[in-house]
């Protein structure tokens, strides 16, 4: 018996799981193109190792990573790059990015890899072999995975796994739990290893009996020691990171603070599955499942290739006529897509097609009556309804001081909202706001600094000229002075026959000083 | 297109939906009100919603803002039956009429409306008429079975629009002070507790037949809890700190001083505790906030009632307590996640 613990707030959105798990996993087909951005992951854009015209092999690296975070980008199939441009992408900003387009050749032809004991390989080895697969954090944060398996700089005593999947809709990890349980413990191991954490805690929403049971099962077929499978309370968002690190261990990791500072890992269950792929059997990062669900005729999850148009995957699932958006993740923090076309990426875990119907627009905001459900909900026990006020009034320094930059943007208090205040934007608005102003204030800081360095340039160099001229002055009527003593002496000299001209040398010397 | 971003779904509740729960609330305390004290209760409420609708439409004209979303939101009606409740069903009509307007007039909508106002709108609709018209807010009716005569809906209709009673009766003989006011004047002619209690007003906990309409309020109250449109910390503060201080001075002078559950279930005690202080505009929002209001008020209610100019305390100690809100939500900020220092609190065991 485990003890849980309780995070302030969360809601029970309706989840709209079942229709999207009567079936099992199915391979996506192969679609007419793949557009493959080469921006997937957090940190540095990866290199196009390709040129347009190549012919490039299934899991042959396209992308080759830039700069310390970053990660690698490879072919989902077989075929011939025929652009490397820029094109929309998965990303709410609607702004294009570099992508690489790759037409199958339909014979899915693999380029020669192959694994590696995890057990006779060394970790540094190990984590190269993460990079160089692409593997990245498939939960949402798409964080390079071989920098997180890497405990020289924090003693690691947990790890856990995530397999919360708290949003609606959403069951890819769900499915992948339920056919996929062994893969994904044996990456859980190859984790543990890699950060020498004594225990793994798998924590997974009591309303998925069946992934929970297949876990628990391959657990024990295994013998994996150390790990324990934990059905945790079914509570949006009980599947955010650092909410399950809190439900699973009690420890609560504050804003601006890495878990590893607290001993604790966390990998989503996709993500050590891939891990285990691309070390076990040397498979890169080129498929992922994806949920389609929503206004579609078969809800289904599939196991879709990196860069697959969404509008060929949906297409899959009989998206019905009356879709008009597609939304990338779930109904709480999902974002819309700039376009059906844009290719499917790391971090895609569910396509939801929306119509009128299904999401309909919400009623006319009306003002806030303080009834602070919202701060009842919010599990970063945060008072959203003093935020909204803030940032309505554009007052940012007092969001920061009530913490906005805590807020985890789940949506909780926007969910509940009895006057249907669009909160997260606001506070979206207003962190970027912040942003902006504080990359400002740097660039001010600088410009002002390179300003007064050269205001003090102007002033030194000024100076400098001032003394140089009075030294030439000084000299010029040392000279004066010199020719007139020395015409003097000559004269005296001349009159009394003795020379002694040395006693003029300190002058000088002394003009000389001051030309230095 | 319009704008689209997440969250995509949202929880049903809207606001008009909250206000209209808590109109619903009050139906127990009001079928008691008018099973005890006849149908005028239900004439003033009318007064009141129509004039709080009217009032809210032509300010909501005058400000240039949408008047059905606003109308439909029911907070104005609320304010009026707050009111309404607040104030003796016999008064001429145009008492719940100025009150009611100045009510949403006023104390709402020069401050900005529907969120804004710092003071609760009954409240102030209360103070104002209990202030300007002091004579005509002592009318209580009697309660059944108390009085000679009670009065009809039509008689009852013709006084309040026309000021006419039928012939040979007089005011005094269906109208009588309240319990509260009773008790003070009673205590001033120096009598025990205890004889002032046998007077026929009382009946088992506190005024006959108004202590009836305050468990109506309290059941009402209730299903506000159940239904998590009010969260107890404010109605738990409130009652517990009235009854503790009126304990206190039970305890020490029982002769002189009536006991706390007298006041819990006497004027508008209940009806404040689960529906006027509740007001969420008008009371903090942190719930440590909610408890240090909420107690303040109880102690204010019992200090007027006990020794202050007016019968009952609840409309003033709200004011009162109303002007403290930033404060308490500024300096009662709760720690956020991950920056406090607290023990782990657990669920019980892995389910």
């Amino acid at each position: 018996m485990r003890t849980l613990y309780k995070f302030h707030g969360g809601v029970h959105p309706p989840t709209h799981k079942a229709e999207s798990t009567h079936t099992s996993i199915v391979r996506a087909a192969l679609p007419s193109k793949l557009v493959i951005p080469l921006h997937q992951h957090v940190g540095n854009r990866a290199k196009p190792l390709v040129q347009v015209g190549d012919h490039v092999l299934k899991g042959q690296k396209i992308g080759l990573p830039e700069g310390r975070q970053s990660s690698a980008v490879h072919a989902s199939t077989s075929g011939t790059i025929t652009a490397i441009d820029l094109q929309l992408v998965a990303h709410p900003s609607g702004l294009p990015d570099l992508c690489i387009t790759l037409v199958p050749d339909g014979k899915d032809e693999w380029i020669t890899h192959q694994g590696v004991d995890p057990s006779q390989t060394p970790h540094s080895e190990l984590r190269h072999q993460l990079r160089k697969a692409g593997v990245v954090g498939l939960g949402g944060a798409v964080f390079p995975s071989d920098l997180k398996a890497d405990a020289r700089h924090h003693k690691i005593t947990t790890l856990v796994i995530n397999g919360a999947e708290c949003e609606p809709y959403i069951t890819c990890d769900d499915m992948l739990m339920r056919e996929r349980a062994a893969d994904i413990l044996r990456g859980a191991e190859l984790m543990r290893e890699l950060l020498g954490a004594k225990e793994v805690l798998i924590g997974i929403e009591d309303n998925k009996p069946e992934a929970l049971a297949a876990m628990r099962q391959a657990a024990l077929d295994d013998k994996h020691e150390h790990m324990e499978v934990i059905a945790v309370p079914t509570l949006y968002p009980g599947g955010g990171a650092k909410q399950l690190i809190r439900v699973l261990t009690g420890i609560e990791v504050a804003a601006g603070v890495r878990s590893t500072e607290m001993g604790v890992q966390c990998f989503n269950v996709a993500t050590v599955y891939s891990a285990w792929r691309a070390i076990a059997y040397g498979e890169p990062l080129i498929s992922r499942i994806v949920t389609v669900a929503g206004n579609v005729e078969r809800a289904q999850n599939y196991e879709v290739l990196i860069g697959t148009p969404v509008n060929e995957l949906v297409a899959l699932s009989g998206s019905k006529p009356d879709t008009d958006r597609h939304i990338m993740g779930g109904p709480m923090m999902g974002v819309d897509l700039p376009a059906a076309t844009v290719g499917v990426i790391k971090a895609t875990n569910c396509i939801i097609e929306s119509s009128p119907a299904l999401f309909p627009p919400s009623p006319p905001t009306l003002p806030c009556i303080r009834c602070a459900r919202c701060a009842e909900v919010c599990p970063a026990d945060l008072q959203p309804q003093e935020l909204y006020w803030f940032a309505k009034a554009k007052d940012f320094g007092k969001t920061q001081e009530y913490h906005l930059f805590d807020c985890i943007e789940c949506g909780a208090c926007s969910y509940v909202c009895p006057s249907h205040i669009p909160l997260v934007q606001y506070y979206l608005f207003a962190k970027g706001e912040i942003r902006v102003r504080r990359q400002e204030k740097q660039s001010a800081d600088k410009a002002r600094e390179r300003h007064e360095f050269r205001e003090l340039r102007i002033e030194r160099e000024k100076q400098e000229k001032a003394e140089k001229l009075a030294a030439k002055e000084k000299a010029a009527l040392d000279a004066k002075k010199h020719a007139a003593i020395s015409a003097q002496l000559q004269a005296e000299n001349s009159a009394a026959g003795t020379g002694d001209s040395h006693i003029l040398e300190p002058v000088q010397s002394e003009a000389g000083l001051t030309k230095e | 297109m319009s704008a689209f971003f997440s969250p995509f779904i949202s929880k049903p509740d809207t606001v008009s939906q909250i206000m209209f729960k808590v109109l619903l609330a009050l139906i127990p305390g009001i079928a008691m009100y008018v099973w005890y004290f006849g149908p005028a209760i239900l004439v003033s409420i009318t007064l009141a919603s129509i004039t709080a609708l009217a009032t809210e439409a032509l300010m909501l004209k005058l400000r240039n803002r949408p008047i059905a979303p606003f109308l439909k939101d029911n907070s104005a009606l609320l304010t009026g039956w707050l009111l309404a409740l607040s104030i003796p069903p016999l008064a001429p009509w145009w008492l719940v009429v100025v009150g009611t307007a100045f009510a949403i007039s006023i104390s709402k909508h020069l401050y900005g409306g529907l969120g804004n106002n710092p003071f609760n709108p009954a409240m102030i609709g209360y103070a104002v008429l209990i202030i300007s018209f002091p004579v005509h807010m002592t009318h209580w009716i009697t309660p059944h079975g108390l009085g000679q005569i009670e009065l009809g809906l039509y008689d009852q209709l013709e006084y309040i629009f026309l000021g006419v009673l039928p012939p040979s009766v007089t005011l005094d003989a269906i109208t009588m002070a309240t319990p509260l006011d009773t008790l003070k004047t009673h205590l001033h002619l120096d009598e025990h507790i205890n004889e002032i209690l046998n007077l026929p007003i009382y009946g088992r906990l506190a005024g006959q037949g108004s202590e009836m309409v305050a468990w109506g309020f309290l059941l009402g109250g209730l299903y506000l809890l159940a239904s998590r449109i009010i969260s107890w910390h404010i109605p738990v503060a409130y009652l517990g700190s009235l009854f503790i201080t009126a304990g206190i001075f039970h305890l020490v002078d029982p002769a002189h001083y009536v006991t706390p559950v007298f006041h819990l279930f006497s004027g508008a005690a209940m009806l404040g505790a689960f529906f006027i202080l509740t007001d969420p505009v008008s009371s903090p929002t942190t719930n440590r906030g909610r408890l240090i209001f909420a107690a303040l008020a109880g102690l204010i209610t019992y200090l007027i009632r006990a020794f202050g100019g007016f019968p009952d305390g609840m409309a003033f100690a709200t004011l009162l307590v109303n002007i403290g809100v930033p404060l308490m939500d500024a300096y009662t900020q709760p720690k956020v996640f991950g920056k406090k220092a607290r023990p782990a609190d657990k669920t019980g065991g892995q389910p």
